[in-house]
Parts: C-alpha cells; sequence; structure tokens
C-alpha cells in the first residue's frame, strides 16, 4: 500500500509516496538522498540511524516512515548553522571517530542525550533518582551505550561529549 | 516483508474494530520490537493498526474506590515514565527497570505497552530458519537441545523453554499493577501478574489478551513498600543487554522486621515471576543473609535446568539476596 507522506527534513518540507514497509531510514537515504543517515545493523542494535526527531533522538531503522508523517527530522548535516555545531565541533577537537561511519549518529545521539540530561532525565548508572544529574564519565558512557563505534574511538568519543556538555 | 496495509484509527474503539474485522492486522506502536520482527520474517500481518497518536500518552494521579494510585496511559514513552517525578519518588523500581533496558533512542521510541507485550529474545524464535514452537507452532523447540544460556528454571515446558525479555513488566508485577483493556465487548481490568503466561503446550501465545484486545494504560497503586523499591539487573556487559536475571525488590520494614515484601524475577520464565513463596517466608523476619537465602530456595524449589543455565539459579537466588540487604540499608 501507498501512502503520500510529507516530512521535514533539516528544515525543508518534502513530500514523497512511500510504501507502508518503508523505514524512515530507507525513505531518508534511498528515495530522499539523506545518506549522512548511516545504516548499520538495520535492526536497532548499532545506533548508526540516530537521528532527532521532534528534536528527540530515535533510531531511524525502526520506524516505518507512513507511520511518521509530518515529523520533523534532524540530521547530523543539519545540526550546524553558521559554522559546526558544538558536540560536531567536540568530536573533531578530540577524535572521536576513525573511520567516521558511526559518527552521524554518534553526534545526533549526543545532541539528544545532553538535552535529556537538560530536562534532568535520570540514567540506569544514576546515584539518587531525585537528584540533578551530574554528568560524570558513567553517565556518558551509560547514556551513549546505544551507539557502537566498530573503531572503537569511545576514548575520543567520551571526551567529545564531555566537552560539548561544558564539562 | 509482505505487503501491508496501513490505517491510522481516529478512536481507540476504531482500533479494536480494525483488529476485529481483519484477523491478519497487528497493532503498531512505536514499533521498535515489531518493525524488527517484519524485517526477520517473525510475524506477517497483512495491515498494520497504528495507534501510536490515540491519545494514550497521560500521566495521572487516581483516587477511587480502590485506593489511590498512577494511571499510565498505554502510549507514554519509556523514556518518559522513568523520568517522572511521581513514578522517580514512589516507584523507584520502575524507574530503574525502564532505565536498565534498551538504550536512550528506543526508550524514546518504545510505548508502555509495547514494552510489557515485546516478545522474547530466545535466539531461535529470532532465527527464522530454526524449529521454534513459539514461531511456528508444531515445529519443535530448538533452544532445548541448543544453546541453553538463556533458557527458563522455572515455569518452563517440553515445547518451549524461553523467557520473558521485559524488564517493566517485572516491576509491575512486584507492585500488584493492573493492566486496563480495550475489547470488543468494552472495557476491563486484569492484573499484570494474570497478563503473561507460561508456555505449556501454546508457547505461541505470549499473553492472555483476545487478540483484539488493546491495552489502553496501566494502573500502579502508591503503597507504602513501593517507595523502598528497586530493581537489580545482571547481564553480559553493563548496558544495553537484556537479563541473564533481573530482581525487583521493594520492602517495607518495621522495627527492623518485614512487614511487607515484593520480589519479582525476570529472565527465569516464560512470564515475570513473582516470588510469592518466598515473600512469606520473609514476613516478619529480619533481612538476614542466611534468611533470605532460605526463602529465595523455597522459591526455587522446583527450579529446573540443564548445565547451561545452571548457573541461573544460584544468580538469581545470590542477586535477591543481595537487593533485599541493599534495600535494608536504604539504598533503592
Amino acid at each position: 500500500m501507498d501512502s503520500q507522506i510529507t516530512l521535514s527534513v533539516n528544515g525543508t518540507s518534502r513530500s514523497l509516496t512511500v510504501d507502508s514497509r518503508t523505514t524512515l531510514l530507507d525513505a531518508l537515504r534511498e528515495r530522499l538522498g539523506v545518506t549522512e543517515v548511516k545504516k548499520g545493523c538495520d535492526h536497532g542494535q548499532c545506533g548508526s540511524c540516530t537521528v532527532l526527531l521532534d528534536g528527540r533522538r530515535e533510531l531511524a531503522c525502526l520506524a516505518l516512515a507512513v507511520a511518521r508523517d509530518g515529523v520533523e527530522v534532524v540530521t547530523a548535516d543539519g545540526l550546524a548553522h553558521d559554522g559546526l555545531h558544538a558536540v560536531q565541533q567536540a568530536f573533531l577537537d578530540h577524535d572521536g571517530y576513525q573511520c567516521g561511519y558511526c559518527t552521524p549518529g554518534q553526534v545526533c545521539s549526543a545532541v539528544g542525550m545532553l538535552e535529556e540530561v537538560k530536562d534532568g532525565h535520570p540514567s540506569h548508572v544514576t546515584t539518587d533518582l531525585e537528584a540533578d544529574v551530574e554528568l560524570t564519565d558513567d553517565e556518558v558512557r551509560e547514556r551513549m551505550s546505544g551507539n557502537l563505534c566498530r573503531c572503537g574511538a569511545y576514548a575520543g568519543i567520551l571526551a567529545a561529549v564531555r566537552q560539548a556538555a561544558g564539562a | 516483508m509482505r505487503a501491508l496495509d496501513y490505517l491510522r484509527p481516529e478512536s481507540p474503539a476504531a482500533a479494536v474494530a480494525a483488529l476485529v474485522s481483519n484477523p491478519n492486522a497487528k497493532y503498531l506502536g512505536g514499533g521498535t520490537n515489531l518493525v524488527d520482527h517484519l524485517k526477520l520474517g517473525i510475524v506477517s500481518p497483512d495491515e498494520l493498526v497504528d495507534i501510536s497518536r490515540l491519545p494514550l500518552d497521560d500521566i495521572q494521579e487516581y483516587d477511587d474506590g480502590g485506593g489511590p494510585g498512577l494511571r499510565v496511559g498505554a502510549n507514554v514513552r519509556n523514556s518518559d515514565l522513568a523520568a517522572h517525578p511521581v513514578v522517580r519518588s514512589s516507584f523507584p523500581l520502575v524507574a530503574r527497570a525502564l532505565l536498565s533496558g534498551a538504550s536512550g533512542q528506543i526508550r524514546n521510541q518504545a510505548t508502555t505497552a509495547g514494552n510489557l507485550l515485546q516478545r522474547t529474545r530466545c535466539v531461535y524464535f529470532q532465527d527464522a530458519t530454526t524449529p521454534c514452537n513459539k514461531r511456528v507452532p508444531g515445529s519443535g523447540c530448538s533452544a532445548r537441545e541448543g544453546y541453553g544460556r538463556y533458557n527458563a528454571i522455572l515455569g518452563a515446558s517440553d515445547a518451549c523453554v524461553a523467557t520473558h525479555p521485559s524488564d517493566l513488566a517485572v516491576a509491575l508485577a512486584a507492585l500488584d499493577a493492573t493492566v486496563v483493556l480495550l475489547g470488543p465487548d468494552g472495557e476491563r481490568r486484569l492484573p499484570l501478574a494474570e497478563l503473561h503466561r507460561l508456555p505449556g503446550d501454546l508457547p505461541n501465545l505470549d499473553t492472555t489478551l483476545g487478540r483484539s484486545e488493546l491495552i489502553t494504560g496501566i494502573e500502579i497503586p502508591f503503597s507504602p513498600v513501593a517507595a523502598l523499591s528497586t530493581y537489580r539487573k545482571v547481564r553480559d556487559r553493563a548496558s544495553y543487554a537484556f537479563a541473564l536475571v533481573s530482581v525487583a525488590a521493594a520492602v517495607h520494614l518495621e522495627h527492623g522486621a518485614v512487614r511487607d515484601v515484593r520480589i519479582a524475577w525476570g529472565g527465569v520464565a516464560h512470564k515475570p515471576w513473582r516470588a510469592e513463596r518466598a515473600e512469606r517466608a520473609l514476613v516478619g523476619q529480619q533481612l538476614e543473609p542466611d534468611v533470605i537465602g532460605a526463602a529465595v530456595e523455597e522459591e526455587l524449589e522446583n527450579a529446573a535446568s540443564g548445565d547451561e543455565n545452571a548457573y541461573k539459579v544460584t544468580l538469581v537466588r545470590n542477586t535477591t539476596v543481595h537487593t533485599l540487604l541493599q534495600l535494608a540499608e536504604g539504598h533503592r
């Protein structure tokens, strides 16, 4: 079954017809040419396809495009305005990558995660569920655990996220 | 993937009607489990009824004839439920259970009802090339003679040794939560402990729900025991993995003795396992390691394991002892 949908992609409205089986990831990459959103495992296990949907980090591979009609998508490319986003710059400053394939997902995940911290969301490693969140190394590791880096650039990623958080 | 019709109903009743009229339709919530299963060929509906935009996303306190509690809409995201101030203060085990599951991204997508209805991560269930009675009734159980490390130790059957993967369900089982359901004949309430079932001869059925019944919300009663509660999950890595075993525990102490205690286990059975025998054995007792251990061993009397999952018996015993001792010291 085909459906007409409209997505806002990095601020630009894009209309297209999708089969119900099309994931948001495939709609972005294969239909709209938004190739900075990466397909890693395609099963919600690696985090490469992380994008911001209506401001929150989600996995595009587990979302059906038809079900997300009308959503605002922000990808790693869409984060830069008048120069790099602070998270992007921090990944450069700290070599938060090697091959770079997971990087767009890492960057979007970090941006979404820092918003969650600002909103006071606790994590699995938060000792006191009712206290303000203190973004320690363990907190960053836990909150970024949905993004795998096959090159193992985790030390740089941790440093980059700490810098971007202003820690 | 089989071709799919897509329907976005205007109301919960319209969603139920859609499933009544098409026996091959399925509800689509956050999609984190179902979309993956469509890709893997584990399920092949011909229509998705998208309930994700129905107005079932409130978290509200209620106080009716049965006492006060917190009502959580079926579409409330796992991350929003875990971050809710009342959940963090009154039901810490619920927050901890949710936060121990999946990743930040998936918790932003996955819904409350979907979490409860997610399906086993048994490796054979998820591999459509292997026999599995849960996926294809009558085809056999690959896990019984195969890789057995994740297999259930309680309540399994010849047909199925899978475990239920939800952390949230384990926490809610400990709290006597209720599931609110809408079916063709109207609304009904079901104790969460009766939502999931043991496999028996019908492991293809995860729950006791009617085929078109829709979870519209859950109700968690406030209770003194819930305030001092936690969830401890043991897994192969520190984050983003399913439980080998998990323990939801809550305790209400009076003069150092147990007045009320709740224990539920994950990773050990086809459903969240409420350890009621252990609970009964602990009421009135001091929380000492030997006392807790003996109570847990009563609960585990009928545990059955093979070489590869025998560790779970010891692990769930020791994790329960440790978790209750931590609670007695005030760590939640």
